[in-house]
């Protein structure tokens, strides 16, 4: 079987400064993959290079067998990427950047299609405005639709809910879910890990141009013993035998690392004999967020 | 071949959407040029014997007004896209780099010969205008504008700013052509600008596309296609070269 995607021994260096360093990764169509890092570990550099944007210091990628370089006619046939930047032609309207980004492709008469990638993106009455009157969501989904006049088996899409609204994204899910089920391969970074997590099958997360996961995301998640309680109190002191007690504090706010539901009992029982009240309660399972937070060592403040 | 089709007809629509400013205003000006330098002159200046000044200025006019829109056409699509970001279409694309190159050049001799071709026919209004050969208007019309359509794409390349897309047009495009002999002939110079005028590829353009005009010019215009099309050629291998290595558009 080919794969989707295929990287080997993939670098690349601006000067002394090196923003991907030996990335092997294989990718099989059908797969709905997501590519986690914080901003600058090279997540878009590596889209760059597969897409043709960038030139790699060294190594090669392939898109379905079809190398991005020697062979980059057909890599870009097989490939739709919906860019991070919102750009556009002010020159045109929506039917016509379609219709003319399905000639580059090659493809003529493509309406049928076009219709249908209007229709499902939702963009069918704004089909003959120009794309400088549209508003920034709007411009988003004709930018997803111009990565798909192609039907490329391969879809890459660099952050595409940044910015937009609660609405749109999840209708943008609904029709990128359809696609991978249709036997599309999806690969796409996100601010918004319960994204990911919810969406993905498998995650490759990026640190300073290294893969230092590549896993499912199921694994992932299990691999964190345990899960932790949050907990606001009546009390500003906490008993002595729970300042002991695995925990981080935070204006008041008390996390309770836990190895499985009786300790919650335990706690409990800590604080019914100090005659300590407790006022508010979460238990928080292990999620995505959380492996993330663990492999790059950053708060999730700055997760992106 | 629908690739490069597309392009070249979004090329094409570009200009064509903008019209005013791309075509009208351009033939405008040179029809300002011609009223101004013919009134001043036409009575002062003869150049070549039986043929009034305004004779031998219009020539001059429609090719510089072919080649500053040619020019123009290709460098400013180019940089407008550059810094936008839509340039990221064409390059996401499995357009080559010849069909990129072909396009852009193609858009580019349209708009400059529909502009020639518009002050041209606005003369014609006004003045008697000889056309004694012209297939030997096409060629270096056609020639002249592919050059300048080339110098586009590398400057449309080279340039990271309007600032500096500008500066090139001025200080380079602008000059070359305004010296090129469109306004005078370089016999009338003193000998050492006229070895000058003789380094400048334009010169060779306008002196052979009013030979086609005129039936009569400073030199051979058998000489001056040589020199055009070497131009071209050494000009479209660098242009292509750019295309092919990603020099500054592919990172």
């Amino acid at each position: 079987m080919v794969a989707a995607i295929e990287i080997h021994q993939l670098n690349k260096r601006y000067g002394a400064l090196s923003a991907l360093e030996d990335i092997d990764l294989s990718i099989n169509p059908g797969e709905f993959f997501a590519l986690l890092g914080p901003n600058g570990a090279g997540k878009t550099t590596l889209i760059s290079i597969l897409a043709g944007l960038t030139l790699a210091t060294s190594g090669h990628a392939k898109i379905m067998g079809h190398d991005v370089v020697t062979d980059y006619v057909n890599s870009r046939k097989n490939l739709g990427v919906v860019p991070q930047e919102l750009v556009f032609d002010p020159f045109f309207t929506v039917r016509e950047a379609l219709i003319i980004q399905s000639g580059y492709y090659g493809i003529r008469k493509n309406d049928v299609w076009i219709d249908e990638i209007l229709h499902r993106l939702d963009l069918t009455d704004k089909a003959d405005t120009n794309m400088r009157a549209l508003s920034g969501g709007m411009k988003r989904r004709v930018l997803v639709a111009q990565a798909l006049v192609h039907k490329p088996p391969v879809i890459i899409l660099d952050e595409p809910t940044a910015g937009v609204d609660v609405e749109l994204r999840q209708a943008l899910w609904i029709f990128i879910n359809q696609l991978n089920r249709e036997g599309h391969t999806i690969v796409l970074t996100t601010h918004y890990l319960e994204e990911a997590e919810a969406l993905c099958n498998r995650v490759a997360m990026l640190k300073q141009g290294k893969i230092v996961v590549l896993d499912s995301i199921r694994n992932l998640i299990n691999s964190i013993q345990g899960f932790s309680v949050q907990l606001r109190l009546s009390s500003e002191t906490l008993p002595t035998v729970l300042q002991e007690w695995p925990r981080s504090s935070h204006e008041g706010l008390h996390i309770f690392k836990i190895k499985d539901y009786f300790q919650v009992e335990t706690l409990l029982a800590v604080l019914r004999s100090e005659h300590i009240q407790v006022l508010e309660m979460q238990l928080q399972q292990p999620d995505l967020e959380e492996v993330f937070v663990r492999i790059m060592g950053v708060e999730s403040s700055d997760v992106s | 071949m629908i690739g490069f089709y597309t392009l070249f007809y979004k090329e094409l629509l570009r200009f064509w959407k903008v019209s005013f400013q791309t075509i009208l205003a351009p033939i405008l000006s040179s029809l300002l040029y011609l009223l101004i330098f013919s009134h001043v002159l036409e009575t002062r200046v003869q150049v070549y014997q039986g043929i009034s000044y305004t004779s031998f200025l219009i020539p001059g006019l429609v090719i510089m007004a072919i080649l500053q829109n040619a020019f123009a056409n290709s460098s400013s699509s180019l940089i407008q896209s550059r810094i936008s970001g839509n340039i990221v279409f064409i390059l996401l694309s499995p357009l080559s780099y010849l069909e990129i190159f072909l396009a852009y050049i193609g858009a580019a001799v349209v708009r400059g010969l529909l502009v020639g071709l518009g002050v041209y026919g606005a003369t014609m209004i006004l003045y008697e205008v000889p056309l004694q050969l012209p297939l030997w208007v096409l060629l270096f019309a056609i020639t002249g504008s592919m050059l300048l359509g080339a110098l586009g794409i590398i400057a449309g390349i080279w340039s990271e700013k309007f600032d500096q897309l500008a500066a090139f047009q001025n200080f380079v495009i602008l000059p070359l052509t305004f010296l090129s002999g469109v306004f005078y002939s370089i016999y009338s110079l003193p000998s050492g600008w006229q070895y000058l005028s003789h380094l400048n590829p334009f010169f060779y353009i306008v002196d052979g596309l009013r030979y086609g005009f005129l039936g009569t010019s400073d030199i051979s215009p058998y000489f001056s296609l040589v020199v055009v099309i070497s131009c071209l050629a050494v000009v479209s291998w660098l242009t292509v070269w750019m295309l092919k290595s990603g020099y500054k558009i592919r990172h």
